[in-house]
């Protein structure tokens, strides 16, 4: 185990890399999906606020 | 009134698309789980470089997304100049941020690759000066379409700057064979087939596999996004009209 982490004394550079590589793919997922939320949270409040005139035309 | 649902609403594309994300996303953990598995556990160190040929499973992938995305931009830039087509232009725009991260990441890890196996994190050669072009590309046009009041300018400068900056990415592919450089040449995708040890080559077609359904999976929810943004503003927009 010792010697798996040591990478043949490169750990230093191969891990930080793998470890970037993660963040990032889960930064983007995380913001991408944050973002996701937060546009369908404005747009049902949108809707929300205008019950009256929906209402009007869907009669 | 105005309601949201008459504003061009692409009901084509979210129903394709919604009957995409699961396949996409279930397929990225799957490629992604054996690619880091094969990366880290069950692939053979290099007869040259050691363990430092791991770095290329994260490395080569990220460079490969980087010139993909940019591509994909400027195709749907095209699209969006050319028809007005509104799905391509807020492609461009969702695709953007993906790729700029990508292509930090390769020059990150590249730089983490560089030390062991060059001595030196950074040289300004053809091949990484113009991956740092490409970065300021992407920054340039995320900075480009938030730069004006009216979401459509903006569109449409940035479209112009994406189609414009094209012309560096064919210069990334082959300045390792048009300069002399510390960088390698290519290994996978060259005339007579790969030269890498299949053992290599699997974990590395993994990964930029995943990498792939990744970036399918995450445009598709960024797309979303969008599309409600900008229904959103059409009815705000609307709403407002309809006061004066």
């Amino acid at each position: 185990m010792q010697d798996y982490l040591a990478m043949g004394g490169y750990a230093v550079f191969i891990w930080p890399a793998y470890g970037l590589t993660v963040l990032a793919l889960i930064g983007i997922l995380w913001s991408s999906l944050a973002t996701l939320r937060s546009a369908e949270r404005r747009a049902a409040h949108f809707e929300a606020a205008r019950p009256r005139r929906r209402a009007r035309r869907d009669a | 009134m105005v309601a949201l649902h008459r504003f061009a609403n692409p009901a084509r594309f979210l129903r394709i698309s919604t009957a995409i994300l699961p396949w996409s996303a279930a397929a990225t953990l799957l490629l992604l789980g054996a690619g880091f598995y094969f990366a880290l556990f069950d692939s053979p160190p290099d007869y040259q470089q050691g363990e430092t040929v791991r770095i290329m499973y994260v490395h080569v992938p990220s460079a490969w997304l980087a010139l993909m995305i940019y591509s994909v931009m400027a195709g749907a830039s095209a699209v969006a100049l050319i028809w007005r087509h509104p799905v391509a232009e807020l492609t461009a725009q969702a695709a953007a941020p993906v790729g700029c991260v990508f292509t930090a990441l390769c020059l990150v890890t590249g730089s983490l690759w560089g030390q062991p196996e060059w001595g030196t994190w950074w040289v300004w050669d053809a091949r990484l000066t113009s991956v740092l072009v490409l970065f300021f590309l992407y920054l340039g046009y995320i900075a480009l379409v938030n730069a004006f009041d009216d979401p459509t300018r903006g569109a449409r400068a940035g479209g112009i700057l994406a189609m414009v900056g094209f012309v560096n990415v064919p210069i990334i592919k082959f300045s390792v064979d048009w300069w002399n450089t510390l960088h390698q040449p290519a290994s996978v995708f060259r005339a007579g087939g790969p030269t890498i040890a299949p053992a290599m080559l699997l974990p590395l077609l993994l990964m930029a596999a995943g990498f792939t359904t990744f970036f399918v999976s995450i445009l598709i929810v960024r797309l979303r996004a969008a599309l409600i943004e900008r229904r959103l503003r059409l009815a705000q927009l609307g709403q407002e009209a309809e006061l004066v």
